[in-house]
């Protein structure tokens, strides 16, 4: 029955003169100085995501002209290493052949390059592991090899051996005619 | 003040920690219980104030350092940066610049109450003290940080600032050349500058922690001047100074934000948003608004040396004012000479402010003039920042210390409670003889 008391409930606040209006205020200007401070706190902490002008030179060109077969070049996007790889058809043919082998993060061949673009192979040259940069043509699968820990990437950049949980991963990018690309 | 702690641990953990840490007494007993004047007005609210200032100017500052690059090649550019291409870096910046202005407002504020109410005389006056050397860290933390965005304005200041040492006898070029790490206001000395700014606000709270703790021991000054004498005198800081410093900071901060959001560069010169160059100086050269008297008393005097110790002297001035100041009666609430008087300095003080601002042979009333005074027009800033100078030290050193022992204070109430029971003039016969009690 205590819905059909009118007024205040009197043993809440015994003491006070007009104590439901004094709480209210308090509670109203807590909120609104929690508000401001919450308002605040975000510009506070967004401003140490990218800048404007680091956005800005997020994405890059690249001329696969300079890329010979059997050959790497590394180039520097957002920071890190990008392997840009012009692989030979015996290099293009093991990734293939082993599209079905007992892989740690399975991916066939083909969904690691652009259609019909299967020489041109391009990484973000980071090890998955704790972001070495791996080497060149390194480990057992003529792929690369992992200077820090070991681990060992087949010619299709896909983690064979060695502690990396994830195969090198593919950027986003895409042909803009065809001998260059444009990758972010 | 300083006596009993009323603080009884509740929980079992807060026991366990107040044997260990009595950290939670400590808060309680300065900021719930503290026993605090129960007629302080919002004069009074100027200390919560500061204390927010400094922590928004801390806070700001250091995302901007994040941000920052502290090289003569680099600087500008990094501040431009900072407004356009940072998140937020606007609002921060703009924080940060207008809120050194509004630091320096809220100080000016809360020296002139000081100076109305007596708040430095015994037993403050190691508080007083200690609040001169938070001035004066202030005004060095101001200076550095206005080199750092490296414009015109910047580097001129700069040039000027140090070259003021430069009069210095003997030593004066030698300590400038240590000063600038070179023969000139360079990159050496905008990096150390970097790194004095971001030291020195520390060094500020630091000393505000024992500012706070001087404050603690006599306790709160108040409107009448009067001590504490019983405790129906007093109210809990808590809720009444906190609510009432909390409504204070509110308005504060609109006036803040209006600046921040509305005029961001309305205190601050058109000339520093071009990149510092050392082969020519800006047509009009000024410091921040908050130096301006300083740099007219600087200006007023002919002589490089004497000039310079002026300046130097009109800070110093202010560490002796207790023993300066001979008036038994604090308040100036019953001093009604020494009120006329006090209004007189803080014109001096906005007409020297004005004077700064202004070059020395400008005209004070335009097209008059024409006579010719020594080494100057009449009518030019320079004489009329030598008259609020002649007047700004006069104050200190022969009004206030002569009018202590002339004048006749008003009766003063015998305690907090009386004045508001009874007006000053129908107060018992027993209350004129209280300036002799020390107030």
């Amino acid at each position: 029955m205590a819905d059909t008391v009118a007024g205040a409930s009197p043993d809440l606040h015994a003491s006070g003169e007009d104590p439901n209006r004094r709480d209210f205020i308090h509670i109203a200007a807590g909120v609104a100085a929690l508000g401001a401070v919450g308002g605040l706190a975000w510009p506070f902490i967004d401003q140490m995501n990218p800048a404007g002008d680091t956005l800005a030179l997020a994405s890059i060109e690249f001329d696969l002209g300079k890329v010979v077969e059997g050959q790497q070049v590394v180039v520097k996007w957002r920071g890190k290493p990008l392997f840009v790889r012009y692989r030979t058809a015996k290099e293009i043919e093991a990734a293939i052949k082993d599209d079905h082998a007992d892989l740690r993060d399975p991916a066939t061949d083909e969904s690691r390059h652009k259609p019909g673009k299967a020489q041109y192979l391009v990484l973000v040259g980071v090890c998955t592991h704790l972001g070495c940069v791996p080497t060149f043509q390194g480990g057992d699968y003529g792929g690369w090899l992992c200077p820090c820990h070991g681990s060992v990437y087949d010619t299709s950049g896909r983690i064979r051996k060695g502690p990396a949980p994830l195969n090198l991963a593919v950027p986003d990018y895409a042909f803009l005619s065809d001998s260059k690309i444009k990758v972010g | 003040m300083s006596g009993h702690s009323t603080y009884e641990p509740k929980s079992g953990f807060e026991r366990w920690l107040d044997s260990r840490l009595p950290i939670i007494r400590f808060a309680n007993d300065t900021i719930i219980t503290f026993p605090t004047p129960k007629n302080l007005n919002y004069w009074w609210t100027f200390g919560g104030v500061l204390s927010l200032m400094l922590g928004i100017q801390i806070v700001t500052g250091i995302i901007l350092a994040m941000h920052y690059v502290p090289n003569a090649d680099l600087a500008f550019n990094s501040v431009e940066h900072i407004r356009r291409d940072v998140n937020y870096g606007w609002l921060v910046q703009f924080m940060h610049a207008n809120g050194a202005s509004m630091f320096f407002l809220a100080v000016y504020i809360h020296i002139f109450r000081n100076l109305y109410y007596g708040s430095y005389k015994a037993p403050r006056e190691v508080l007083w003290i200690l609040g001169c050397i938070i001035y004066l860290l202030m005004m060095a933390t101001g200076f550095f940080g206005y080199v750092l965005p490296w414009g015109q304005m910047s580097f001129h200041g700069a040039v000027v600032i140090t070259n003021l040492i430069g009069a210095i006898p003997v030593v004066g070029p030698s300590i400038t050349t240590l000063l600038w790490g070179g023969f000139a206001v360079d990159n050496p000395t905008l990096n150390r500058f970097f790194s004095l700014h971001y030291l020195l606000p520390f060094m500020i709270a630091g000393v505000v922690g024992l500012h706070i703790w001087a404050l603690h021991v006599p306790g709160n000054n108040n409107p009448t001047g009067v001590n504490v004498k019983s405790e129906t005198d007093t109210v809990p800081f808590h809720p009444y100074y906190t609510v009432k410093d909390g409504f204070a900071i509110s308005v504060f901060l609109i006036v803040y934000a209006a600046f921040v959001f509305y005029m961001p560069d309305a205190l601050g010169d058109a000339a520093n948003y071009i990149k510092a160059n050392p082969l020519q100086t800006p047509q009009h050269i000024v410091p921040e608004w908050y130096l301006l008297p300083f740099y007219a008393i600087l200006r007023a005097v002919p002589n490089k040396l004497m000039g310079v110790l002026g300046m130097f002297a009109a800070i110093g001035t202010l560490f002796v004012l207790p023993w300066l100041d001979t008036s038994k009666v604090r308040s100036m609430r019953y001093r009604p000479t020494a009120r006329i008087y006090y209004f007189i300095f803080i014109l001096a003080c906005l007409v020297l402010g004005v004077c700064g601002a202004h070059a020395p042979d400008d005209l004070v009333i335009p097209h008059s003039g024409g006579v010719q005074f020594l080494d100057a027009d009449l009518d030019s800033y320079v004489w009329l920042s030598r008259i609020g100078a002649l007047y700004y030290f006069a104050y200190f050193w022969v009004i206030t210390p002569l009018l202590g022992l002339t004048e006749t204070p008003l009766p003063v109430p015998e305690s907090i409670s009386s004045p508001v029971l009874s007006h000053p003039a129908s107060a018992p016969a027993g209350a004129v003889a209280s300036p002799e009690k020390r107030g």
